[in-house]
């Protein structure tokens, strides 16, 4: 059913009571074109690209759990394409153009907001380092300005200014970034999938690989067999785990990264702001509460929990920034798991397994890239090829030294 | 999580920095043949769920390098040694 | 003049009548008394309306009487101090108390806003997934900024927060969440054995429930019991008490997270004083004694103010002696509830009828009807309320189908209760379903956590009591001690199993699950019909249970309407995940004294106290404060490090380097150590020497880089970057530790140790002797560049000199233990200054290292190689070390990389600045033409122009090559000359005059 003024006033009139199911609830069939295991925000993007863009319609989507349940439905929504170095930046910029044509690509409302990104510089250094970024930026033709002290107090006069450990001296701003509504992205693409023949199976954990000759010709899931042409890993926070039943060793760990949300209140921050003196980023979603988060709490884990001394880290970096706050409660604290990659970038790359396709390592940036990744992924899926915007993020990058790493922090994930 | 170093007892996680995977092991080759070796160790992780051997520094305290045996789903420590009696 | 406190009941409650507290609700003066909550003192003032719902603006009165209240929330205190969302449920009144309603304009009586609910069929569940999308553009500028507007609750503070907060931790053996009936026999049965107790309770008052009913305990009223039991836990020896403490998170290896409102109950904290406290305490044993909290019941407008909890109308009539009305009409589907029943009667308050909802009249509720001389109807339901900013009547609805009406002030409901198991699931436990209880219990627990009590489902007081001293106990051994027998017997279960009624199936108005967000069962249903089956997606759906209270009063009746759509039962259905915390944490809390110029420590330079007489302007170095430049009278910055540069390079200058990490290595195979860390050698250096050293990481990048002295056979002294300090240090404790632990070396940082200070310019070495005690030779033959030794100054102080320079000019770093930093400094002035010495900052610094090309933070960005910085050949090709393999990578030494370069610009007056971005001189300014980028600039005095440092790809082929320096982000472009890295004396003859 196509969302309009018309069909929701129809509904409305009628008691709300035709509204039909917004996905099938299929059972698997014996055989499909592709596999998709992962029914997250990349993995329904992916599905809905093959379909879209490629004509690929007889795939199955497998998600161990609800869909969605995965980092699309736990992470702070921010969406950006500040990226520095050549690898990245054509990739989330193509993201972030993906975001702004979504709703009308998918019919499906994912509050695509774009407040703008504004990174706070607290020093001379950081500020040559992010003049740096925001050029290469503007090379690659993304939005991107420089912000002196007074412009950073006319977006949000509320940040401590005058009595900080580290002033703030200015800011830079990408006013395209912004927020989307996460859990309606999995929503929407999952629609949009399933309207074109893609079946969505949940509650489907895949617990092996077929492979044979070096081929892999399907799974075995939860629910049996299930033969695929070609299977696509989408699984971030997981993907050791599954590659691992194909034989795969990856260069990745899982980590946790903490998330947190306040009480809603009325209109206070109208932008997305990040902390440069400290890790502490911070956004204001529809419905009043401020959305905010800051460092993985460091150790691998595959508890979708964290410890005290993060969320108290966290706390400190936004008081620091905005006191304004102290006030306000913390509703509700939740962990994803993250894949963290060893040069902080991610991997959409076939695998040594023929018909095996991998798209993983997303460390932070997830969410944001979910358009592009499923875009890129879909193509290399489909064509095999490589997809231009994500021709660096490929798995033997890390033998041969072509690292993408924009914090330059080395082979240490639990610091990207 | 709350850690017992060996040598100043148990301490709260704040005091201690991590670093990863135990396992690996430093190749002694130089030679091209061990490229693969080297790239193993340097970005591959078995990055398990469940029992996980790995270092941590008990760095706000006597710097001694740990390592920790730890359950991935669950947090829960199972062993831990200085990491210079592993070798 | 305030009004009377006309629903003030009559010697009743444990509120102190001879004692008046004024307070303000929407502008109005009313009065309450110690021991009220600022909900009790509305009831008592005959209040029932006291905010607004999310979504609809539907005008609310008082749900509950605990943290678990969705309805009655409002902006507590005023300007830098106002505290949105503020459960009045939890407030404990004080004199001059100032709350105000929210979400509501322009009044709270008149909110226009309520005009949404008339277009509630369009505003169902998701229906912002389906609008707002045309046209694409408005959704930013028009819909947005209207959601924003009207969604949200309270408003913010308007100004940083004035109050103190402060962390404290806390370690006991046992530690008892919640003080009722069950929590206090579990600390009395392990405090009693010994044990070192913490016993935690939201409330300011402890006793829970007990404070609530009119119990008896051992054949006394149980406040009696309570008495007692306070005071015998305050008699023992090691058990603490922390009331107004909630117990908000469990976190790994039994730790507790705990927010202690030590100052919220006056209007201001006191000087100095927190208003909050953090505590993190360690537990070896936690018991959960939390209660219960009790369930609506789904029926139309069941939202109505004065629709309120059975056990919230027994908690202000028995605890507060308020009446929240006169005439009651009791609603539920347990016997426990129709309680309220008698004990209205009790203290005058007129019931008009109890409506039961399962179809067998219970001999137990029929005895309460009849106490209470009320009507009583077994199988009746409520069909519809009346009375928007106040219930009126009811009409209900009789087992026969016939209906009557009720008039009433309030209805008191009961849908049964669900103990309050938060806590145990923080650690990734899943509740279990219990049919006979027909509630979600703990399942599996964190280590060491045990459950009490009604939050173990014993919701009886005997059993409760029982399962808290028996917990105690057990909690007691576990932690080593003997507890003696359980004094109480859990008695034998003979609970009738619940049969909750959930939902009125037939029944006119707008049936509310999740009050606060305006979700209905409509809302649910629709969900499930659109797909949203899983209590996960139906909440992210509709908004059920993302509220202020977490959906503790919704989150159950949310999956009995999944339940029954989809013919599940209701445990099958299950529940979304607590997280923490259990209640909304103020964020300030979580950061204690972590603010301001607190934020981080600061850390200052053995000189800091000599550079702020000197007046100079200091600059955050990660932790430190280091001087930037020593203005003069009438000097702009620049004309300041212009000066600060020439003096050293005509005469000298000194400068505090104490910020570096030195770290000291001994050892006899310290060489043999400082080899394999080094991607340079150091074995071969001969004391009494120094040596510049590159570090690598493993993947081969470039680390670190600093000098390395030889003191010693087996003794060197090395210096890192200021930044790295404490990464270098931790990297030479794993590379002993870890990969190589049969070498003899020892490390230790000394950064702390030594105040060290350059001292640079073709005069440096008349200052350094002036220092020396005598019969010292620092000559050139005597001590050569790169020259290290041991020496005495100012009458016998030990001190270490390094013949080393960042500035290109005749220099020295001379090292004394930190205590004698100040003094040094100011021995080197005086000295100096026959020879025109000034102090130089971090500016100048910069200015001269990039003068001679030196590569600092900027280009040890962590992203190039040593070969990249122009050091490749210091790459010993003879030895392993750390990063030689990696480093040898195709993509690290490909011709293509870019690598360091000096640019000058061909405009002499123009500035390149950092940031700007390098492409071929006729190339446009695009992605596909980027070679580089400026890593560092500025002007040399000694040039009379800008000069800078850049990466550029092969750059070390392309010096004379005139390139574009593209700075569109501050709208620049101009051309620059590429060349050495070296701009000033490349021979280097200066240095070593």
């Amino acid at each position: 059913m196509r969302y309009s003024l018309g069909s929701l006033l129809t509904n409305a009139l009628t008691g709300n009571r035709n509204w039909k199911p917004v996905w099938r609830e299929p059972e698997p069939k014996p055989q499909y074109d592709v596999i998709i295991i992962g029914g997250g925000g990349h993995g329904l993007a992916t599905a809905h690209y093959l379909a879209k863009q490629h004509g690929i319609t007889n795939v199955a989507v497998l998600e161990k759990s609800y869909l969605g349940s995965g980092n699309v439905g736990r992470n702070t929504t921010i969406i950006r394409s500040n990226y520095m170095l050549p690898g990245n930046a054509p990739f989330y910029e193509w993201s972030m153009k993906l975001w702004e044509g979504l709703e009308q690509d998918i019919n499906y409302n994912a509050m695509v907001s774009q407040r703008g990104v504004l990174n706070v510089f607290h020093s001379d250094a950081q500020r040559d380092a992010f003049v740096r970024r925001g050029n290469a930026m503007r090379l690659h033709g993304i939005d991107a300005e420089l912000l002196d002290r007074e412009a950073v107090k006319k977006l949000v006069r509320f940040v401590d200014f005058d009595n900080a450990r580290f002033p703030i001296r200015g800011g830079l701003i990408q006013p395209r970034g912004g927020t989307v509504r996460h859990d309606a992205v999995a929503w929407g693409y999952a629609r949009a999938a399933d309207s074109r023949g893609v079946d969505i199976i949940q509650n489907c954990a895949v617990t092996g690989f077929r492979i044979e000759d070096g081929r892999v010709i399907g799974v075995e899931t939860e629910k049996g067999f299930i033969g695929a042409k070609k299977v696509a890993m989408s699984v971030a926070g997981s993907s050791s785990r599954v590659a691992e039943m194909a034989g795969l060793r990856l260069p990745i760990e899982a980590h946790v990264l903490q998330a947190f949300v306040t009480e809603g209140i009325k209109p206070l921050l109208d932008t997305v702001i990040t902390f440069g003196a400290g890790h502490f980023y911070c956004s204001q979603s529809d419905k009043g509460g401020l959305v905010f988060g800051g460092d993985i709490d460091g150790y691998n884990t595959y508890a979708q929990r964290g410890n005290m001394p993060v969320v108290e880290d966290v706390a400190e970096g936004g008081m620091a920034l905005m006191p304004i706050i102290g006030r306000l409660r913390i509703l509700r604290s939740w962990g994803g798991l993250l894949d963290m990659s060893m040069d902080g970038s991610p991997i959409i790359d076939v695998t040594p397994v023929n018909g095996l396709y991998l798209n993983a390592g997303w460390c932070y940036g997830g969410f944001k890239a979910t358009p592009a990744a499923g875009w890129c992924f879909a193509h290399l899926i489909a064509t095999g090829q490589t997809h231009p915007y994500a021709a660096a993020y490929r798995l033997d990058r890390f033998a041969q030294g072509r690292v993408i790493d924009e914090k330059g922090m080395g082979a240490q994930p639990n610091l990207h | 999580m709350r850690i017992k170093c060996p040598y100043c007892g148990e301490r709260a996680l704040e005091e201690f920095t991590y670093r990863g995977d135990a396992t690996v092991t430093r190749p002694e080759s130089l030679e091209p043949s061990a490229a693969g070796a080297w790239v193993d160790y340097v970005y591959l992780r078995d990055n398990p769920a469940g029992p996980h051997k790995e270092h941590w520094q008990h760095s706000a305290g006597c710097h001694s390098w740990l390592v920790v045996t730890r359950d991935t789903r669950t947090h829960e420590i199972l062993a831990i040694e200085f990491a210079r009696e592993g070798n | 003049m305030s009004p009377p406190q006309i629903n003030r009941l009559r010697d009743k409650g444990l509120v102190d009548r001879k004692k008046v507290l004024r307070f303000d609700f929407d502008g109005t003066r009313l009065t309450g008394h110690p021991g009220d909550t600022l909900a009790s003192a509305l009831l008592a003032n005959g209040i029932r309306l006291v905010g607004r719902s999310f979504k609809y603006h539907r005008p609310r009165g008082i749900l509950t009487a605990g943290s678990e209240e969705p309805n009655a929330l409002v902006e507590l205190r005023t300007g830098a101090r106002r505290e949105p969302n503020t459960r009045s449920t939890t407030v404990e009144l004080y004199d001059g108390l100032n709350a105000a309603s929210q979400n509501r304009w322009p009044s709270l009586k008149y909110d226009l806003r309520a005009a949404t609910q008339l277009a509630g069929p369009v505003f169902s569940a998701g229906f912002y997934y389906k609008t707002f999308m045309w046209p694409a553009a408005f959704w930013e500028k028009v819909y947005e900024p209207l959601i924003r507007r009207s969604a949200g609750l309270g408003r913010a503070a308007d100004a940083a927060d004035p109050d103190h907060y402060e962390k404290m931790n806390a370690f006991c053996d046992v530690l008892v969440i919640g003080g009722g009936a069950a929590g206090l026999s579990a600390a009395l049965a392990a405090g009693r054995a010994g044990a070192r107790v913490i016993l935690c309770d939201e409330d300011f008052r402890l006793g829970g429930r007990l404070l609530a009913e009119r119990d008896e305990i051992d054949g006394l009223p149980a406040l009696e019991w309570l008495k007692a039991a306070e005071a015998e836990l305050a008699s023992l020896p090691d058990c603490r008490i922390f009331r107004r403490t909630t117990v908000f998170g469990v976190y790994d290896g039994g730790t507790y997270a705990a927010i202690d409102r030590v100052n919220e109950h006056v209007p201001v904290p006191p000087e100095h004083a927190p208003r909050q406290r953090l505590w993190r305490i360690v537990a070896k044993q936690s018991i959960v004694s939390a209660g219960a909290i009790e369930r609506p019941l789904l029926f139309g407008d069941n939202d109505r103010p004065g629709v309120m909890l059975a056990g919230a109308v027994r908690t202000y009539v028995n605890r507060f002696g308020a009446a929240p009305g006169r005439h009651v009409v009791v609603f539920a589907d347990n016997d426990a509830a129709f309680r309220t029943a008698a004990d209205l009667a009790e203290a005058g308050i007129k019931v008009e009828a109890l409506i039961d909802a399962r179809r067998d009249a219970s001999p137990i509720t029929q005895a309460a009807a009849e106490s209470a001389r009320a009507p009583y109807f077994a199988g009746a339901a409520i069909a519809s309320v009346r009375g928007a900013h106040g219930i009126k009547s009811v009409l209900v609805t009789e087992a026969n189908g016939h209906t009557q009406q009720f008039d009433c002030d309030v209805l008191a409901m009961s849908g049964g209760w669900s103990p309050t198991i938060n806590l145990t699931t923080h650690l990734g436990g899943k509740p279990v379903w219990d049919h006979a209880l027909s509630a979600l219990v703990p399942g599996d627990l964190p280590p060491g956590m045990a459950v009490a009590g009604a939050a173990a489902g014993k919701f009886a007081l005997t059993a409760c009591l029982a399962s808290g001293e028996g917990a105690g106990a057990e909690a007691a051994r576990a932690c080593g001690y003997s507890p003696s027998a359980p004094a109480r017997r859990s008695p034998a279960e003979k609970t009738e199993p619940a049969s909750p009624l959930w939902q009125v199936e037939k029944s006119r108005g707008k049936a509310f699950v999740d009050f606060q967000n305006d979700v209905t069962a409509s809302d649910v249903k629709l969900a499930t019909r659109e797909g949203f089956r899983v209590p996960e997606h139906v909440k992210r759906y509709t908004t059920l249970g993302m509220a202020t209270d977490q959906g503790k009063t919704s989150n159950l009746n949310g999956a009995a309407v999944i339940a029954g759509l989809t013919g599940r039962y209701v445990g099958a259905v299950g529940t979304t995940t607590f997280r923490p915390p259990y209640t909304p944490v103020a964020i300030a809390a979580l950061a204690g004294h972590h603010r301001g110029t607190d934020f981080r420590p600061t850390r200052l330079t053995p000189s800091h106290l000599f550079a702020t007489e000197q007046n100079a302007v200091f600059v955050e170095a990660g932790a430190w404060l280091r001087a930037l430049y020593f203005p003069q009278a009438g000097e702009k910055p620049q004309e300041t490090v212009n000066r600060e540069v020439a003096t050293v390079r005509t005469k000298v200058g000194v400068c505090d380097v104490s910020t570096l990490g030195k770290i000291d290595v001994q050892g006899s195979d310290a060489g043999a150590f400082l080899d394999r860390v080094y991607a340079n050698t150091f074995s071969t250096l001969a004391i009494g020497k120094a040596r510049y050293g590159m570090m690598l990481r493993e993947d081969g990048f470039a680390m670190d880089d600093g000098t390395t002295a030889r003191l010693a056979e087996d003794h060197y002294f090395m210096t890192t970057t200021t930044a790295n300090a404490v990464k270098v240090m931790q990297h030479l404790e794993f590379c002993h530790q870890v990969l190589w632990p049969k070498l003899d070396v020892q490390t230790v940082s000394a950064t702390e140790q030594w105040a060290q200070y350059a001292v640079a310019g073709p005069k440096a070495r008349h200052v350094i002797e002036a220092l020396l005690d005598s019969g010292q030779d620092i000559s050139n033959e005597a001590f050569p560049y790169m020259a290290a030794g041991a020496f005495t100054v100012c009458g016998g102080v030990k001190a270490r000199l390094y013949r080393l320079s960042f500035s290109g000019e005749l220099a020295y770093e001379i090292g004394v233990p930190a205590r004698y930093g100040d003094a040094l400094m100011r021995a080197i002035i005086e000295a100096g200054t026959p020879f025109g010495i000034v102090p130089y900052g971090t500016e100048a610094l910069g200015v001269m290292r990039i003068e001679k090309g030196h590569a600092a933070g900027p280009e040890l960005n962590g992203q190039t190689t040593a070969h990249d910085l122009g050091l490749g050949k210091m790459v010993s090709k003879k030895k392993d070390f750390i990063g030689r393999f990696m480093g040898e990578r195709p993509a690290l030494t490909e011709v293509e990389r870019a690598s360091m370069v000096g640019l000058r610009p061909v405009d002499k007056d123009a500035s390149i600045r950092a940031g700007a971005h390098l492409v071929p001189k006729d190339a446009d300014a695009t992605a596909a033409h980027d070679q580089g980028f400026v890593t560092s600039m500025a002007y040399s005095p000694e040039l009379g122009t800008w000069i800078a440092l850049g990466l550029l790809a092969r750059g070390l082929e392309r010096h004379g090559e005139v390139i574009k320096v593209c700075d569109p982000l501050r709208g620049t472009e101009l051309l620059a000359e590429v060349g050495s890295t070296c701009f000033v004396d490349p021979e280097g003859a200066r240095l070593r005059g």
